[in-house]
């Protein structure tokens, strides 16, 4: 079928077939080209031999190299890990009450805080750290439980009303309505109390007495509330569950309690080191008082005590 | 250059002939000879030129520094967002090489060209070490021996040494060059160094010791763009056949007067052509018009006692005028035309736009970043906060105390982390280090009822050479107060 024949204007062999009379050249391939397929296949001989090539039923041959995508991931991992070291050693053995001191460390704890907040609190905290009704927003400065670095920490190791942790932040508010501790009209007028604390409504004297009766201890008398009990500052602006009248209304009838768990039996010290960093950098982040440093540091040396809930 | 076999006999691929041209005085030679040494010394000195710039920034005169982003030539300093100055600059070289184009013809080829430059240097060597043209082709039809082998082994090595020095200077561009110098030669300095000398060595060592003009027949584009470019009013390096032809030799042409031309077809346009080509052919992408072959013509036209420029730089317009028993007209009538003037209109106009902006342009700058996550939040006293991270620019190589000021979000305040919120107020100092960008961030708190509005973050250096700029940003506030 072929139909070779010698082309009379280049004395080039044809190879043979035709297309409406259209020919080709039999030239022979570019000589770099041809090279470059030598060196391609000496290339992968050697290729085959050190890497893995060979699907086998289980896994492909290993190659005199040893080389695999998951080893060169671990080895990386490993180079990472020992880059880190020297910090993560730094950060162990410093106190966070002397994070503020050394700017770098602090520096380096922040950042790593921020990777471990992705992970660990924008579920509930959101991923600006803003919070939503009910979880408390991380930026502002308003503080439960406290706000400087060493109580944050504290928070994060213990938790709050995390069962089987005996230092966890510990207070529960009777839910006055559906335990019928108070009557509605009560509850009505100790609603108009609370709201009158921060303006936004007329005051009410009926719901002042019923406050100072049953609120008081923990909120406070004048409703500024009390860090120790995690009793939140009933005359400010911020409004954990709502400020409208609903809502306020709705947290005295059954009570909130929120949760957190105790990260100490999730994390590493270190990663919660850096988390209460992050936290404290968002902008709220309290400073140690100059007087309860040292009563938080004796604090700190009697175990059983309340550490960290400064009274401010 | 065959071109005028018949089909059939003509092999579709001409190996390539050698070129060994001879060398031979005259006004262009000497032209070449000046170029040469004029572009290779500002090449290989330009990066041990120093030039003072205080403590703060690198003290060489031009630096291309990759590493810290920054572009240094004598006393301008190009940042990043400064790039168009470069692709300025660019857009004049390509605009420059149309004018020189429109005006000269392809003198960028014959002069200029770093494949020219090169191949001309590694010329030059053939030269030293094989001797001139017939030498060389002795030389290049002899045997192996020993005596080839040693002046291959000797041109070859001078060939690397000029390589290896050219690609050893394009790095000193881009680092302290007597700094990289010394890690270059300790194993101190980065791979990327290395790897760009053996890169840069091996193509000088090819394009310039072998490729030669076959990089400027079949490799560059440029010839392709020029021959869209050439017209009859430009200037090309041409052979007046209407004069030169019939060729004879002089005994010939004392035989029959008035019978045979000029040229006595002695050769020697083509011996001396860099790039191997014979004029006489007209004109073509081979010819880089360096004018070599009309110092070799003109020298031989004085020999026998004729009249220079059988071969000259001419336009077509000008043969066509010549033939038709005209004078020679004057180079200028073709370097002053419309065209030639409408380019150096636009390349001059933006020359003068680079420099304009280069005057006026600001060295300090401010760019703001909000935080949208969240927009905003409430603190305890009813006040709302956004927070966002300025940038605060000093291009200066010396540290420079600046303000930031709050223009228009009546009764807000900021603070930074550093000072902290007691100290917060409507306008903040900084001192920015030499040459660098500093990040802050900065919480604006307004008071409770404030709308959502933009405003802008003001900032002005506060030392002599003063300058500013604005920085326009939103403020987000809640809609009904909660």
């Amino acid at each position: 079928m072929a139909n070779k024949r010698i082309d009379e204007a280049t004395g080039i062999e044809t190879v043979g077939h035709s297309w409406d009379g259209i020919e080709e050249l039999n030239n022979p391939l570019p000589r770099w080209w041809l090279w470059t397929l030598y060196a391609t296949i000496v290339f992968s001989i050697g290729y085959v031999i050190v890497y893995p090539a060979w699907p086998m039923v289980n896994r492909a041959t290993e190659g005199l190299w040893g080389w695999s995508s998951r080893g060169q991931l671990a080895g990386e991992l490993k180079a990472e890990e020992a880059r880190r070291a020297a910090t993560l050693a730094a950060l162990a053995t410093t106190p966070i009450t002397e994070l503020p001191g050394k700017p770098e460390l602090m520096r380096a704890a922040i950042e790593g805080g921020r990777a471990a907040f992705r992970v660990n609190c924008v579920q509930c905290h959101g991923s600006g750290a803003a919070g939503s009704t009910g979880y408390p927003n991380l930026r502002d400065d308003d503080w439960l439980w406290g706000g400087n670095l060493q109580e944050i920490e504290y928070t994060l190791i213990n938790g709050i009303r995390h069962p089987g942790n005996d230092a966890t932040h510990q207070s529960l508010m009777p839910s006055f309505g559906k335990d019928g501790i108070l009557p509605a009209a009560d509850i009505a007028a100790v609603t108009d109390h609370v709201l009158s604390l921060s303006g936004k409504g007329p005051a009410n004297a009926r719901g002042a007495e019923l406050f100072a009766n049953n609120c008081a201890t923990c909120h406070a008398p004048d409703g500024k509330g009390l860090r120790q009990f995690g009793a939140p500052n009933l005359s400010d602006a911020i409004w954990l569950y709502g400020g409208k009248r609903e809502q306020v209304e709705a947290s005295i009838y059954k009570a909130r309690a929120g949760v957190m768990p105790a990260w100490n039996d999730k994390l590493d010290p270190v990663t919660i080191k850096m988390l209460a960093a992050y936290v404290h950098s968002l902008g709220g982040g309290e400073d140690f008082a100059p007087a309860p440093v040292a009563a938080a540091a004796a604090a700190a040396a009697a175990p059983a005590a309340g550490a960290g809930n400064g009274q401010d | 250059m065959a071109k005028t076999e018949p089909a059939g006999s003509a092999p579709h691929y001409v190996p390539r002939e050698a070129v060994f041209p001879k060398v031979m005085d005259g006004p262009f030679r000497r032209f070449k000879w000046l170029m040469l040494v004029v572009t290779l010394t500002i090449y290989y000195a330009t990066p041990w030129l120093r030039w003072d710039r205080g403590p703060h920034a690198p003290d060489q005169a031009v630096l291309v520094d990759l590493a810290n982003r920054r572009f240094y030539m004598f006393s301008i300093e190009i940042w990043p967002h400064e790039f168009y100055f470069v692709a300025g600059l660019l857009i004049m070289a390509g605009i420059g090489l149309f004018l020189i184009t429109s005006a000269f013809g392809r003198a960028w080829c014959g002069y200029s060209c770093p494949q020219t430059i090169w191949t001309d240097l590694f010329q030059h060597v053939d030269r030293l070490i094989d001797g001139d043209r017939n030498a060389q082709l002795r030389l290049e039809a002899a045997p192996w021996g020993a005596t080839k082998v040693f002046k291959r082994g000797l041109k070859w090595s001078i060939y690397l040494a000029i390589s290896f020095w050219t690609g050893g200077a394009w790095i000193m561009y881009f680092a302290d060059a007597p700094t990289l110098t010394v890690d270059f030669w300790t194993g101190q300095a980065a791979p990327v160094a290395y790897a760009t000398v053996a890169v840069l060595t091996a193509t000088t060592f090819i394009f310039g010791g072998f490729m030669r003009e076959q990089v400027c027949i079949y490799m560059c584009p440029w010839p392709r763009i020029q021959t869209a470019m050439l017209d009859e009013s430009s200037l090309i390096v041409t052979y007046k056949d209407w004069r030169g032809e019939p060729r004879g030799s002089v005994k010939a042409r004392e035989k029959n007067p008035g019978g045979i031309g000029d040229c006595i077809d002695c050769n020697q346009c083509v011996a001396v052509c860099p790039t191997g080509y014979d004029i006489r052919n007209g004109p073509d992408i081979a010819c880089i018009t360096c004018g070599l072959c009309i110092d070799a013509c003109d020298t031989v036209m004085g020999q026998i006692g004729r009249p220079r420029g059988l071969i000259d730089y001419a336009t077509l317009e000008d043969c066509e005028h010549e033939r038709a028993g005209g004078e020679r007209r004057s180079i200028l009538k073709t370097v002053l035309r419309p065209r030639t003037f409408a380019y150096f209109g636009v390349w001059a106009a933006i020359g003068v736009a680079l420099l304009f902006a280069l005057g006026t342009r600001e060295r300090i700058d401010l760019t703001v970043a909000k935080d949208r996550n969240p927009p905003f939040l409430l603190l305890s006293n009813g006040d709302v906060r956004n927070d966002y991270t300025i940038k605060l620019r000093n291009m200066e190589a010396r540290p420079r105390p600046m303000s930031v000021t709050l223009e228009g979000l009546p009764g807000a305040r900021m603070w930074t982390d550093e000072m902290g919120q007691d100290r917060a107020a409507r306008r903040l100092d900084f001192t920015v280090p030499a040459d660098q960008t500093k990040p802050v961030r900065v919480y604006v708190v307004a008071p409770e009822g404030t709308a959502q509005q933009d405003f802008v973050f003001a900032l002005a250096a506060q030392d002599r050479d003063g300058g500013g700029d604005r920085g326009e940003t939103r403020f987000d506030a809640p809609e009904d107060g909660q």
